[in-house]
């Protein structure tokens, strides 16, 4: 996982409701291998028109936010299909933090697992941040103090669990991080079977 | 205080627990289908085999072809084949291309009897939620989220709050489970039920066959809730018997007394209460791109006047994008293609109430029937119901997503209006330009032979 520690960039508003993972990358792009990267992909159908053309009036098309790392989005943001590859496609862009009032839930944990910071923020609190400069803002994020900073000097805090904090600042690997508990698991899988039989299938 | 149906299922698979609550819970059952191949990259990345192969199931489903087509992509073949390479390198069973087992794995999983009551089921695909009509916790999962699943056969979770769905009285002629669930995220929104899981219990759950239970717990998730789940009860039981890998003789009676400790206590307390009235329900269809501008049939498009002004900007984009009319009736649209099918709508019970209403007439527009698997496939055409469906103009195909998710070459055309049966009417979901209107098989049957958006109610040769 990429790790996260600080980041200061420039924000990109995408205010609308409901944006779901087929916006964020439509269905057909998703037999790529991870590592041929997803970011000419990322909101694909919302950026180009069906010949290949900028689409006018999608912000992430305006030239003076092409280089936007940070998405303030709309309720519901990431809803939709379980697809991992809308988070690929934001990190391969270059987005580092989402900020929204809330999140599809399997689109949030996605988010941190692979070093996108995921922001849950009230609406007001995000109006704050942006009512100064809406064109240019931007934000300054700060994981280890959890605050969010921008150039008026106005500080909101946000919350993240300490587990996922922790994680996102090493950039460790969930699953090596299960294996050293391998024993419990071991432990409990025997007397969870034995209570419940039916379970194994041969 | 007593527990909820959730709080004794996900109790029973805590294995341990953080200090800020997020548990570690063990998998009884992994479904990983044909999308997740860049999951098997990460596993072994991380340098791991699948830990317990024999909890883990392979289904072909996104990619597979559901008809020949000789300029089919090779590229979605070759998904269908990586899933079957990495199914015999992990040794996991798994039903792919010509395996009479094959379908979508939440159609196939649920009528094999690999989703039993009281497990925690998970598959790389939001719509796992379906599973929880049989009682089961079961939730979709993103990729490294199944590379984990894989590696350990646990999952790192936070703990969702719980939300009871309670719905009284009597469906209406032709109102389906379909329209309940329209109804139900048309109520509290596309994120209504973010961060909770839904129990759905009263009356109209209890008289609910297991198909319609899954075709309600499937779209769990475009209320945004995690999951879906309902008791189960003597038609669950009775569902479960005699299926392949549900437990048989002894086995299943001792499963079946500890399934019916499986509901929620008399006096649990649920985070949040919702209570619907089934009489109120009309069929029901969508209008826009979010599956909460769903409406009764016999409604209309909204105006801009209707809209709450932080929303209009993007009312005026949803009209422009599904090519609409402000205050327009419902019934007046025309439609440019049908499709049955998809894991909300593609079983036996689905195909069968089509197949009622095509018998009326000849389709107008191109219709797909797409059943969800190779056995609900089988079982109509020994009814006879494809033969209904080939005699009113529809194609009949072979089981597979298809045109819900456009990952597999079936796909609606730019601009076109399509009549749906499956989950989604997100801009782009049934292919760049598509304009999805989701609803009950009837209801899109009865607007295959009519050539616009029909109130099956009102179509002759159905009057009740």
């Amino acid at each position: 996982m990429l790790a996260f520690t600080e980041h200061r960039g420039l924000v990109l508003r995408l205010p609308w409701e409901n944006i779901d993972t087929d916006q964020i990358i439509p269905a057909r792009y998703l037999h790529r291998p991870r590592d041929a990267g997803y970011g000419d992909q990322l909101f694909h159908d919302l950026r180009f028109t069906p010949d290949g053309k900028l689409r006018v009036g999608f912000p992430l098309n305006d030239p003076t936010k092409a280089e936007s790392s940070i998405l303030v989005a709309g309720k519901n943001f990431g809803c939709g299909s379980s697809r991992e590859h809308a988070v690929w496609a934001l990190l391969d862009y270059g987005f580092r933090v989402v900020i929204a009032p809330d999140f599809g839930d399997i689109f949030f944990n996605n988010s941190l697992k692979n070093g996108l910071l995921a922001i849950r923020m009230d609406e007001q609190s995000i109006e704050s941040l942006m009512q100064v400069e809406s064109d240019s803002t931007i934000l300054s994020v700060d994981l280890p103090h959890q605050s969010i900073t921008n150039r008026d000097g106005i500080t909101l805090s946000f919350e993240i669990d300490s587990y996922r904090k922790e994680a996102l600042l090493k950039g460790e690997s969930e699953v090596q991080m299960t294996f050293r508990l391998l024993d419990e698991i071991k432990e409990f899988e025997a007397r969870h079977i034995t209570g419940n039989p039916w379970i194994e299938t041969s | 205080m007593g527990k909820t149906l959730f709080d004794k299922i996900w109790e029973s698979h805590v294995i341990t627990e953080r200090d800020d609550g997020t548990a570690l819970l063990f998998i009884d059952r992994h479904l990983v289908h044909d999308a997740t191949a860049q999951a098997f990259d990460q596993l072994k990345a991380e340098g791991k085999k699948v830990r317990r192969p024999d909890l883990t199931f392979g289904m072909a489903d996104h990619y597979i072809a559901t008809h020949y087509d000789p300029d089919r992509d090779p590229v979605h073949d070759n998904m269908v084949t990586t899933l079957a390479e990495n199914a015999r390198d992990q040794n996991i069973m798994s039903f792919g291309a010509g395996d009479e087992r094959q379908g979508i794995v939440h159609v196939a999983g649920p009528e094999l009897g690999l989703t039993l009551p009281g497990t925690l089921l998970v598959c790389g695909d939001s719509h796992t939620s379906t599973h929880g009509a049989l009682g089961a916790l079961a939730f979709g999962i993103g990729a490294s989220e199944v590379a984990h699943v894989l590696a350990t056969q646990t999952l790192w979770q936070k703990r969702p709050r719980s939300m009871h769905i309670r719905i009284d009285g009597e469906l209406g002629p032709y109102v389906t489970a379909k329209d309940l669930i329209l109804t139900i995220i048309g109520t509290i929104g596309a994120n209504g039920g973010a961060g909770h899981v839904i129990e759905y219990s009263g009356k109209v759950i209890d008289e609910l066959s297991i198909e319609s239970r899954l075709t309600l717990c499937n779209m769990s998730i475009e209320a945004g809730a995690r999951a879906g789940m309902i008791a189960p009860d003597e038609t669950t039981f009775a569902y479960l018997n005699g299926k392949p890998f549900a437990p048989q003789g002894e086995l299943f009676e001792r499963a079946v007394s500890a399934w019916r400790e499986l509901k929620s206590d008399a006096d649990a307390q649920h985070d949040k209460e919702v209570t619907i009235e089934a009489r109120t329900i009309a069929p029901t269809v969508t209008w826009g791109n979010s599956p909460e501008t769903a409406l009764p049939i016999t409604g209309h498009i909204p105006a801009l006047e209707e809209i709450e002004l932080n929303k209009r900007e993007q009312y005026n984009a949803t009209i422009e994008y599904m090519g609409l009319e402000p205050g327009e009736k419902l019934t007046t649209l025309i439609v440019d293609r049908v499709f049955i099918g998809s894991c909300t709508n593609s079983r036996l019970e689905d195909l069968r109430e089509a197949a009622k209403i095509a018998k009326l007439g000849k389709a107008k527009v191109p219709t797909f029937v797409v059943p969800g698997s190779q056995q609900v496939r089988r079982q109509a055409e020994q009814e006879g119901l494809h033969e209904i469906f080939l005699q009113a103009g529809f194609e009949w195909r072979e089981p597979g997503c298809s045109m819900c998710v456009a990952m597999n070459g079936d796909s609606v055309p730019a601009g076109a209006r399509c009549a749906s049966t499956s989950n989604r009417n997100f801009a782009g979901r049934q292919g760049p330009g598509s304009r999805t209107h989701l609803m009950s098989p009837a209801m899109a049957a009865a607007a295959a032979i009519t050539g616009h958006l029909t109130d099956v109610r009102e179509l002759e040769g159905t009057k009740c």
